[in-house]
């Protein structure tokens, strides 16, 4: 990493800091990768300055550099990165120009961090104890074995740990990941530095967990510590900050209070990311500034001719799932209930939305709905006809009927085809594979991509070419080809930012209104799900727990699980204008 | 889990891949009887030929006489199962041409084999470790170049690399035997030269998934910890990245039986791989056949210890 000072900073770093000085001080800081004759610049003159026991929140979309510049305070850009400031001060002490030796001393002594998602921030070979200790060792904080044993237990106590002399021995893979996060957060707090920097610690977790964490975090901070929140979820942030940066494309396009931020945001950026949060109010209306796309093509109007003839039949439901039942073989080789008497229904035209968190088989329900699980008891019927209890023969011919879309659309494409490709296949199943002439499948190719919102250049795409967004567009696209009358969605919009989770919730809006078509829509976010279902169906542990209206169930959930998991959700603690 | 439940699943476990061992033992026994039959000319011929040592056809009474004498007049199937029984027994046979039982004539050359083949498995390791803690993952010169050695030490031929070590190590610099017998210093050439090959192969397993790891989010964390690089890197780094080397060491042992008789021709030494040799083309069946079984136990034994190794390092995999 090098740092490079303008001469005019040499001397001002010359003179004694008063005592007032806050703890941390960022100024005019650049980050750029890549060697010089190709350098991307990845933050661009970024100042922000932490004052002790203050909580500053940075939010922004990924790329957005927010991350970056966490790292740049901890000298862990990586090798090709090049790291500029006109100040760059910690304590006092200058950190733009430390040597290797010099910013161990600081990490995790001084300047503790928690990176997002404990299964792969905690070495999967090594017992998490062990993990903990090596904060202590680094810094030879202990003496002998049996105070780093007393020390890492406490911790483990501290940060909420059950059974912290068992957990101690354990490997990441054996705790929850509520426990993992935990003790990735206790590794940066065991010595307990001056500076807490967490980088989307919640992201991975779901609703519930996630409020225990920030309860941890929210505990660190009354301990008089600072901490630099980074997250793309702004109710955390509202939930935890003092003040907030709003960055983009590596520059901060925003800043101010909490209250100033979400109360009243100014830039118009900061106001799109508000709007784009999916959430009861946001019901019916659009989360992003997108326009409806136009239906005209003659693809559209096929469509809405087919799917009109199937309103035309309201009674009956379209799909139906009757007391499910099904069990897997665990490592230990015993049998686990995984969905346990879970029934349903879907109309035409309609979104059921089915709402759990992770563990609780609401995949295992998606999959049994696409026949890829055959239930162990209970049956679901398709049509009126039966689905899962058919041969695979018979539900060949009426697999076009219903498509899916996943979280990760990258690993259901195949990487070397291109975009056309993969859509032109899904074509080639319509009604169980009578073929239309390669004309009509081109052009059907360009009206489908048209439909999604992307232009005919991202025919000869392939998807490693294209951003999240863009892929989820092809996944939907697809998804539609062979014209279904239900589309599954798994968690579609898990891994996208909320802006990108804006488009993509309006596209799937949209094209249920002018389609017609009838939705699955499973999600661990309570919010995507209120925004879009018209039904709801809460799951835990395998148990079908609540169902109804979306509005009922969300706004006056019955079962306490539900309560339970409703009250998880951060709200905002500052409502937009 | 507890702990006794652990115990109970190791030994069960074990016991399986014992009796799976067994079976694989017993299809090499079966393997080299049959084999035999596919082998061109008459038993009593060769045995006749090795004991009169000249090349002629065998008269009908020594025939009569031989085929009594080693069961050759019975059934296959008698034959096969007096074969598996002496086996169990720990009786391989005797040989046609050398007059001593063949467990024998094993027995005083499997010595110099096991050493040579444990000296380069360690020596591989050893150069694999420290090249990679020390070089893996950097953004400088070296990082590069032994990545291209690797490659090119796995391309080479064992024999050639072999000879070029003998003649620039022992016959121009003399600072090894030429013919090293079973002394320590006549083992590091033919180590060398056995162990460079299989660096290439361990090597760029081992330097690549090092360089992986490397790039994962728990090594970054560790380093916010302020733990030093070297620390980090023979901690975490290490410690994930030699799992798929132990797996390959797997394949590499069965490599390295078959390399030594080469290695052993071309450094003069004593070894299972000479006697192979020379028993294959006396048409020593029995000594062919006891090579080839104690062989497949040897790669039995060791594919269990990299499985015991690979659980010992990584306590995520359970017996199973």
């Amino acid at each position: 990493m090098n740092v490079t000072y303008s001469a005019a900073l040499f001397r001002q770093n010359a003179t004694h800091l008063p005592v007032s000085d806050p703890l941390l001080t960022v100024e005019n800081l650049d980050v750029s990768f890549g060697p010089a004759h190709a350098r991307r610049a990845v933050v661009k003159g970024v100042s922000f300055t932490v004052e002790e026991g203050r909580c500053i929140a940075i939010v922004g979309e990924s790329g957005s550099g927010k991350s970056v510049t966490a790292r740049t305070l901890v000298g862990l850009t990586g090798p090709r990165s090049h790291v500029q400031a006109d100040r760059l001060t910690f304590q006092g002490m200058d950190i733009g120009r430390l040597g290797d030796k010099k910013w161990r001393a600081l990490r995790g002594k001084r300047i503790g961090f928690v990176l997002q998602d404990a299964l792969v921030s905690l070495d999967p070979l090594r017992p998490i104890g062990k993990e903990i200790g090596e904060t202590l060792l680094a810094h030879r904080a202990i003496r002998t074995r049996a105070e780093l044993t007393e020390r890492v237990l406490d911790l483990l106590k501290l940060v909420g740990v059950p059974e912290p002399a068992v957990k101690a021995r354990q490997l990441p893979h054996e705790l929850s990941g509520g426990q993992r996060q935990r003790a990735l957060i206790a590794t940066a707090i065991a010595l307990d530095p001056a500076l807490l920097v967490a980088d989307e610690p919640t992201t991975a977790l779901d609703v519930t967990i996630q409020a225990q964490i920030l309860n941890l975090l929210s505990e660190t901070r009354e301990r008089g510590k600072a901490m630099i929140l980074i997250s793309h979820n702004l109710a955390v942030v509202s939930q935890m900050a003092d003040d907030v940066i709003v960055m983009r494309h590596g520059e901060i396009v925003e800043r101010g209070s909490s209250e100033q931020i979400f109360g009243d945001p100014r830039h118009e950026y900061t106001k799109c990311l508000l709007k784009a949060i999916p959430s009861v109010r946001s019901r019916g209306k659009r989360l992003s500034s997108s326009s409806a796309p136009r239906f005209i093509s003659a693809e559209g109007e096929n469509i809405k001719g087919l799917t009109q003839s199937d309103i035309a039949r309201p009674g009956r439901p379209l799909l139906e799932a009757e007391r499910l039942v099904k069990r897997f073989r665990g490592p230990d080789g015993r049998l686990r209930t995984v969905v346990n008497d879970v029934s349903f229904s879907l109309g035409y035209g309609e979104t059921l939305g089915i709402v759990g968190e992770s563990g609780s088989g609401k995949t295992t329900v998606a999959r049994m709905a696409l026949a890829l699980e055959i239930p162990d008891e209970g049956e679901v019927t398709f049509e009126g006809a039966p689905w899962t209890s058919a041969t695979e023969k018979e539900r060949c011919l009426r697999r076009s009927s219903i498509s899916v879309i996943y979280q990760d659309p990258l690993s259901s494409f195949d990487p070397r085809w291109t975009i056309e490709r993969i859509v032109d296949d899904a074509l080639t199943k319509r009604d169980g594979g009578s073929s239309l002439d390669r004309a009509s499948r081109q052009s059907e190719v360009s009206e489908l991509l048209d439909l999604v919102g992307l232009s005919p250049a991202f025919r000869t795409r392939r998807p490693l070419e294209l951003s999240g967004g863009q892929r989820q567009r092809v996944a939907i696209a697809r998804a539609l080809a062979p014209r279904p009358k239900i589309i599954v969605c798994d968690e579609p919009v898990s891994a996208l930012d909320v802006s990108i989770q804006a488009q993509i919730l309006d596209l799937l809006g949209d094209l249920k209104s002018h389609l017609g078509v009838s939705y699955l829509f499973i999600s661990h976010d309570l919010g995507v799900v209120h925004h879009l279902s018209d039904r709801v169906l809460v799951m835990n542990h395998g148990d079908a727990v609540e169902a109804g209206g979306a509005d009922d169930v969300f706004l006056q959930p019955r079962q306490p699980y539900t309560r339970r998991l409703v009250a998880a959700v951060p709200r905002f603690h500052f409502q937009a204008a | 889990m507890n702990a006794t439940k652990t115990i109970g699943d190791r030994s069960l476990w074990l016991v399986r891949r014992l009796l799976s061992g067994l079976i694989v033992v017993w299809a090499a026994a079966t393997f080299t009887f049959f084999m035999q039959f596919l082998m061109p000319g008459e038993r009593a011929q060769i045995i006749f030929n090795a004991n009169s040592g000249n090349i002629g056809e065998i008269p009908p009474d020594q025939l009569l006489a031989i085929n009594a004498k080693y069961g050759f007049d019975q059934p296959v199937i008698a034959q096969y199962g007096n074969y598996i029984w002496d086996v169990m027994h720990g009786d391989l046979g005797q040989s046609y041409v050398q007059y001593q039982p063949v467990t024998e004539l094993i027995a005083h050359q499997i010595g110099p084999t096991i050493a040579l083949a444990f000296a380069a498995m360690l020596t591989a390791w050893i150069i694999t470790i420290t090249t990679t803690v020390l070089f893996a993952g950097r953004d400088n010169i070296w990082s590069k170049a032994i990545g291209g050695f690797q490659v090119f030490l796995a391309t080479l031929p064992p024999y050639w690399l072999a000879t070029i070590l003998l003649v620039v190590f022992a016959i121009q610099l003399r600072l090894f035997p030429v013919v090293g017998g079973n002394t320590v210093m006549g083992l590091v050439l033919p180590t060398m030269a056995l162990a460079l090959e299989i660096y290439g192969f361990l090597g760029q397993a081992v330097l690549r998934e090092f360089t992986r790891v490397l790039e994962q989010p728990f090594i970054t964390s560790s380093r916010m910890r302020g733990t030093g690089d070297f620390s980090v890197r023979l901690r975490h780094g290490l410690r994930n990245a030699a799992l798929p080397g132990i797996t390959l060491s797997g394949w590499i042992i069965g490599k390295l039986l078959s390399g030594a008789v080469l290695i052993e021709a071309v450094f003069g030494r004593q070894g299972l791989g000479g006697v192979l040799v020379a028993a294959t083309s006396s048409r020593d069946v029995p000594v062919v056949s006891g090579v080839i079984l104690v062989s497949a136990a040897l790669f039995v034994a060791a594919s269990l210890i990299v499985d015991l190794t690979y659980q010992l390092i990584d306590p995520r995999i359970k017996a199973a």
